[in-house]
């Protein structure tokens, strides 16, 4: 076990480097070079060569790779072309906080409301709930977020008007940080479309989930003593098979994770929040290569971290998973 | 947005591969006869097979051509003349709709064929059947991919190649006898098409090299090679028919996911450029608040056909994984 965490770790770096070296290499390499998006509309070549020294960016790309890498691993991803005069960690950190904040919160929906729908379809399989559950997870697995957003948004900001139109204002977690975590998300409107938006498509994954595991559980034998014995159904729900289909959850920790921040670039365009995926989206549409570099950098190294967290706690919980014979075959 | 779950998604397909073990190799009449027996599924399947016909024969259907604008008539509602109504440009919306489904289409084909099956496979097949140090190679570059946020990266990796793409194929229209390369806009799906297929071959080839793990040890295996038979023949012959039940499911399983991450591409502005018709274009020219509420129809198209497809994806992936996984 600690053999193989200590391998996972090794390899994170690696990792790192191998995708942050193709990323540069694409942004240096080759016709469209930074050089001319740097240099904006100077099209002089005395002054176009003297942006390139300024730069950097006429020394061997190995070398360019390096400078940048040490300066990124100490936390400076170099200046912002479309917000002139900031630099990228400057601009990158807060809006990574909003975005994780209100990831954090779509994550406790998620679990918070799949778990009880899913065991609820499984404890009334035999009803029209259950099918009725299914299709309604059905539906919010299939939608896509920038199809239902723009509806959802009209209904109830325009026609409605009962929450705001978009933007952000003020934080989840600000000063009072108890008082605010209860308190305000539940106070604070510009929460709640983006949240319902990056909550949908994960919460019924997982719901899906516990409803198929509870089923499956339902028919092992130690359900059926547990009933002989005389308990009710709610404690047999609550007490035997809660707990176990939650196991195979612990995978999905991961994949709502990617879903959640997937979403987030597409939520945070269409709602204004100023978070990382609205930053991405500007820099994308300026062709903004340093940001975009440290994006794939920092997107990177938080998706390692959190692939490699999972594993470790799926092992941890689960022992019949072997991971030393499990990466190799 | 969980698109690209379904091709990233190793967990799950760690505990699919279980359930496969005893399926592939199996009989293509049970199969068919299990499927039919879905009424769903084969609901989702016609539906996915008109739409794709339809934009097959997109120049033939279509009554506009996609590119077509009428300045005087933009943003008009429903008519016999646009019967979906025209967008901001004039352009036919029907039209445009079914040139978007043209374009899904062509993305998706693309990158099924290259990334899921051709790179996939083989690459899945070679670690399988080769072992040792050949397969810890493929299997460890597969976990680089394994282990990146796909859609982001998607976008990144898009967002620094498009211009250089652009430059290539300004290139080629001055210097190659080929014209109109830049204006047709092919580079655009070129460029997303390799991304796609950077990121697709991963769930693909971990599940085939499993497969093949544990075909590799059986008895028909064993007396095709005692008998010297030689390892293309092996591989053609023996291996590769014994995973086209799990051919299928791939396939179906990442039409879906791939066709999404399109549509997602394109609407984030790193996908198929304009003039090329996409549903992501579409979705995005008509998702502002104030465009929605006077003009409903520039979103409301679109999303009908986008969610259709989607659902119908979704529900013919659950119909062949239980149909394939029932043994």
């Amino acid at each position: 076990m600690l053999v193989y965490t200590i391998k996972r770790l090794l390899w994170i770096p690696f990792i790192i480097l191998v995708v942050t070296f193709f990323t540069f290499l694409i942004g240096r390499l080759g016709p469209g070079d930074p050089v001319s998006v740097a240099a904006g509309q100077i099209r002089n070549p005395i002054l176009l060569e003297q942006v390139k020294i300024e730069k950097g960016l006429d020394k061997p790309i190995l070398i360019q790779y390096f400078k940048w890498l040490s300066s990124a691993a100490k936390g400076d991803f170099g200046e912002s072309y479309i917000y002139q005069g900031y630099s990228i960690s400057e601009l990158i950190f807060p809006k990574m906080w909003i975005s994780a904040q209100l990831g954090m919160l779509a994550l406790l929906v998620v679990f918070g409301l799949g778990i009880p729908l899913g065991l609820m379809a499984a404890s009334l399989h035999n009803t029209w709930i259950d099918p009725f559950i299914v299709s309604l997870l059905l539906f919010f697995r299939a939608i896509p977020v920038i199809v239902i957003i723009p509806p959802l948004l009209w209904l109830f900001a325009v026609h409605w008007s009962l929450l705001p139109v978009g933007g952000w204002e003020g934080g989840i977690f600000d000063i009072y940080w108890l008082y605010e975590v209860i308190a305000i998300p539940i106070l604070n409107p510009h929460v709640y479309l983006p949240v319902f938006a990056l909550s949908i498509g994960g919460f019924g994954g997982v719901a899906r989930l516990v409803r198929i595991t509870a089923l499956e559980i339902k028919n092992e034998a130690y359900i059926t003593t547990a009933k002989s014995k005389g308990l009710s159904d709610t404690k047999v729900m609550l007490g035997h098979i809660l707990p176990n289909s939650l196991l195979p959850l612990v995978t999905v920790i991961g994949f709502a994770l990617v879903g959640i921040l997937e979403g987030a670039f597409f939520v945070e365009v269409l709602l204004g929040i100023p978070g990382i995926g609205r930053f991405t989206f500007e820099a994308v549409k300026s062709r903004d290569y340093d940001v975009i570099l440290a994006m794939t950098a920092i997107l990177s190294t938080v998706f390692i971290i959190i692939n490699l967290i999972v594993e470790l706690l799926y092992t941890k919980i689960d022992p019949r998973i072997q991971l030393d014979e499990g990466i190799d075959g | 947005m969980t698109f690209l779950d379904d091709s990233k998604n190793n967990k799950h397909v760690d505990t699919l591969e279980e359930n496969y073990k005893i399926s592939t190799g199996g009989n293509w009449n049970v199969f068919f006869k299990r499927l039919i027996k879905k009424k769903l599924g084969m609901i989702s399947l016609i539906i996915i097979i008109v739409m794709y016909s339809a934009g097959i024969f997109a120049p033939i259907i279509a009554p506009y051509s996609y590119t077509e604008q009428n300045l005087e008539r933009s943003l008009e509602g429903p008519s016999q003349d646009h019967w979906l109504g025209t967008d901001r440009l004039g352009r036919d919306m029907y039209s445009r709709v079914l040139y978007s489904i043209r374009t899904t289409l062509i993305v998706t084909f693309a990158v099924i064929v290259s990334g899921s099956l051709i790179l996939g496979t083989a690459l899945g097949l070679i670690a399988g059947y080769r072992g040792g140090t050949t397969d810890t190679i493929i299997m460890r570059i597969g976990d680089v991919f394994a282990s990146l946020p796909g859609l982001p990266l998607l976008i990144l990796v898009n967002a620094a190649l498009s211009p250089k793409i652009d430059q290539i194929s300004i290139w080629i229209d001055s210097n190659t006898f080929i014209n109109d390369f830049q204006a047709s806009g092919a580079a655009s799906y070129i460029t997303i098409f390799f991304a796609l297929s950077l990121f697709s071959w991963v769930s693909s080839a971990r599940l085939i090299r499993s497969q093949i793990l544990s075909l590799r040890e059986k008895d028909f295996i064993m007396a095709a090679r005692s008998i010297g038979m030689k390892q293309k023949r092996i591989i053609f012959r023996h291996l590769l028919p014994n995973i086209s039940n799990l051919l299928i499911l791939l396939i179906s399983s990442s039409l879906g996911a791939i066709a999404g991450s399109e549509i997602v591409l394109t609407w984030f502005g790193v996908g198929v450029q304009p003039p090329a018709a996409s549903f992501g274009q579409m979705l995005y020219a008509g998702s502002g608040t104030r465009t929605f509420q006077t003009y409903p129809h520039l979103l409301l198209v679109p999303a009908f056909f986008v969610t259709l497809l989607m659902f119908a994806f979704n529900i013919l992936g659950d119909a062949l994984n239980d149909v394939l996984r029932r043994d």
